[in-house]
């Protein structure tokens, strides 16, 4: 028996979607002009900017979404499947500080923080996606979100959780991802990535946002839906009322979204929090926060839908046992809650800062969520008696050949991050810390880049230093370094 | 008799009770008491107190957003009156507000706009999404003292710097003081970005605010004649 963790009844699941279907016809969801005449089209009012959207064809259009869909790794391998109660993790997105591996400070990230980020998830089996992690300071703005792609696709064969930063950019993203993929056919066939898309809080489908659901539904890349409910802020301050929110904002984004092209593919996903009525900030380690993501999550599956959301992180602002009790406690919620894509991972300080250093630690904690979601298994045709039988009360099970062929089944055993005494023996323990910075250098001195087929990768040189250019960009940071080697004839 | 009217006035602001306190501010009129010795005797001293016990955890956010709306009401009925006399509460500085470019959160903003505004200050909420170059173009219309700029993503929050640099390419840079919060920003970002001040929460707002032009008026005195 898989184990299940559940926060809604059927009863309450209904009355959301109630609450939320009443929401969409009044008082409706504002949304940008560039979608208006499409919305028209299907029957839907819109006066003044605001859509006003009938139940019956809201149900229709989820109705069209697909209930499940598989991102690929660079191989062509289905590395992460979308839908049921699958659960995958991946490290947070679009971070503007890392933690300094070295000083343990917050400072402006760069490129090399990604490219090293990236390399660490990429040796981390509990990572099935990379995420585009920071924002680039060292990049300019204006391509700050291709770029931390360009460096995601160098460094991995994951698939890649990702996003855009405006409407324009966009399509940049979906250029380099076919150069990856060998062409627009490939890329579509076996997507690679996923494009996180953002209503605005409360109701609020921007221009951007807007423009970004369609062009993602008509070039069937996979968008997965983040609302952000503040509860007490930018959504009732009830975490009920937040969910029926979030219901009405993903409805209508999946709206949006099928009526741009039926049957493709979309997520529902979440990012919700609770405001702090005494700072004003969004604790996304708040046991609140992580209710609310296991009811957006239950709503999104009751539909039939995948689902996602933001946990696995913590809100101090250095390594600690607050943060890692925070990332623990959410990371196994979210697994127990068999949500399909859980993001956050390595960020703490309000997903303000980054570290390497955190995600391994979380990886652990991920691991112990991905085991306990195994649940416990009747392995052998007799639970104990056969294995009593052998041992009679003398109880040396540590000779039975049942032991040593089940142990690896049954015990999950961690990276040295965990203090398990093994370090001990030598006399020795490290804190925490300095196990997360070892285990760090350990996954780096393992990582081996996989180059693509040379002319793929002429051609996404080619193309990227051709944008960078515009940007005013010389080079590009933490892609063509000193150690990088291309070969003859390549660049 | 006004004692306990000023002190019924605090209440009403501790309370967060706007027709309380419009109520007594209409009182207060007919009664014959100075509109200037209403506020500075009787409203302000409760946003103070306000501001007190939030700092110390003991007043949150939705009691002090009742609070600056009690403040609101009551300043409805007074201000009028202290324009009928020819005067005006002295103002403590002009301030331009707004949510940087490519957000539409404005909650903090509201609520730092109303808590300056119950401290005295003239305050212009440009609203959300305002981008660098408008800021400039008001502060220098307005003859802002200090700008407030919000960001509630971490995406929009790099945005914060796009105005300090308006601001210094329109040349306003050194007579305008920029303050910056929201969510995610810290005072580390705040160093980074070269602003003058940063605020963790409304009422650190004021008090930054406060000295914000406490400081310019000092170098404004410095300044040879």
């Amino acid at each position: 028996m898989r184990p299940k963790f559940q926060l809604l009844d059927q009863a309450l699941i209904e009355r959301i979607l109630e609450e939320a279907f009443h929401l969409l016809e009044d008082p409706g969801v504002r949304v940008a002009s560039s979608v208006t005449e499409m919305l028209r089209a299907a029957g839907i009012t819109v006066k003044d900017g605001v859509a006003h959207i009938p139940e019956a064809l809201a149900r229709r259009l989820l109705d069209l979404a697909p209930r499940g869909f598989c991102l690929y790794d660079r191989s062509g391998r289905p590395a992460v499947r979308y839908g049921g109660d699958d659960v995958h993790f991946d490290p947070g997105s679009s971070c503007l500080n890392i933690l300094d591996s070295e000083t343990q400070q917050p400072r402006p990230a760069v490129a090399a923080d990604l490219a090293r980020l990236v390399q660490v998830t990429e040796e981390l089996p509990q990572f099935a996606a990379q995420s585009t992690a920071m924002v680039c300071n060292d990049v300019p703005a204006e391509i700050g979100d291709w770029y931390r792609l360009l460096l995601v696709l160098w460094y991995s064969k994951k698939p890649v959780v990702t996003g855009a930063f405006s409407a324009a950019s966009l399509h940049t993203l979906i250029e380099l991802l076919a150069i990856e993929s060998g062409g627009r056919g490939a890329l579509r066939n076996q997507p690679r990535a996923i494009f996180d898309v953002c209503p605005s809080p409360p109701l609020n489908w921007s221009e951007f946002a807007s423009q970004n659901l369609v062009d993602l539904a008509r070039a069937a890349i996979p968008a997965e839906i983040v609302s952000m409910p503040l509860a007490g802020a930018t959504a009732p301050v009830t975490l009920a009322g937040s969910v029926v929110q979030h219901a009405a904002e993903c409805i209508s984004g999946i709206a949006i979204h099928q009526l741009a092209q039926p049957g493709s593919p979309i997520v529902w996903g979440a990012a919700p929090a609770i405001f702090d009525m005494r700072t004003g900030k969004t604790p996304m380690g708040a046991i609140e926060t992580v209710m609310l993501d296991v009811a957006c999550a239950e709503v999104g599956k009751y539909l039939g839908l995948p689902t996602h959301a933001y946990m696995v992180a913590g809100d101090g602002c250095v390594i600690d046992a607050q943060v890692e009790m925070e990332s623990g406690m959410s990371a196994v919620l979210g697994a127990l809650a068999g949500i399909n894509m859980i993001s956050g991972a390595g960020m703490l300080d309000f997903l303000a800062c980054h570290s390497v250093e955190k995600l391994v630690i979380d990886a652990e904690a991920i691991a112990s969520a991905q085991r306990l979601i195994e649940g416990i298994e009747p392995r052998t045709d007799s639970l104990a008696v056969a294995m009593f039988a052998q041992t009679g009360l003398h109880g040396d099970f540590l000779k039975l050949k049942e032991t040593r062929a089940l142990f690896r089944k049954e015990q999950h055993f961690p990276s040295a991050v965990i203090d398990r005494g093994l370090a001990s023996m030598d006399g020795a323990t490290p804190g925490i810390l300095e196990r997360a910075r070892l285990r760090v250098e350990e996954l780096i001195s393992a990582y081996e880049r996989h180059p693509l087929p040379p002319e793929r990768e002429k051609e996404m040189i080619a193309f990227a230093e051709g944008e960078a250019s515009k940007a005013g960009l010389e080079g590009l940071p933490a892609v063509l370094t000193p150690e990088y080697v291309p070969e003859p004839g390549l660049i | 008799m006004p004692d306990d009217t000023f002190s019924a006035m605090r209440q009403s602001i501790i309370d967060g009770a706007p027709d309380t306190a419009s109520g007594l501010a209409q009182q207060a009129v007919s009664a014959g008491i100075a509109p200037i010795d209403a506020i500075n005797i009787g409203y302000v001293p409760g946003m103070h107190d306000v501001g007190e016990q939030f700092a110390r955890g003991q007043m949150f956010l939705p009691d002090m957003m009742a609070s600056a709306e009690a403040m609101r009401a009551a300043m409805a009925v007074l201000d009028p009156e202290l324009k009928k006399l020819g005067t005006e509460r002295p103002m403590a500085g002009v301030v331009i507000l707004g949510t940087t470019k490519g957000d539409i959160h404005e909650i903090g903003k509201i609520l730092v706009g109303t808590l300056l505004t119950a401290h005295g200050f003239r305050v212009h909420d440009l609203g959300v999404d305002v981008p660098g170059e408008k800021f400039a173009a008001q502060a220098r219309e307005l003859h802002a003292d200090i700008v407030g700029v919000s960001a509630l993503l971490t995406t929009t929050m790099r945005n914060q710097k796009g105005v300090i640099e308006a601001l210094a390419k329109a040349g306003l840079r050194p007579q305008i003081k920029v303050i910056v919060g929201g969510a995610p920003v810290t005072r580390r970002w705040a160093d980074e970005i070269g602003a003058d001040g940063y605020a963790k929460d409304a009422m650190s707002a004021v008090a930054l605010a406060q000295e914000l032009m406490q400081q310019k008026s000092q170098a404004t005195a410095a300044e040879p004649v």
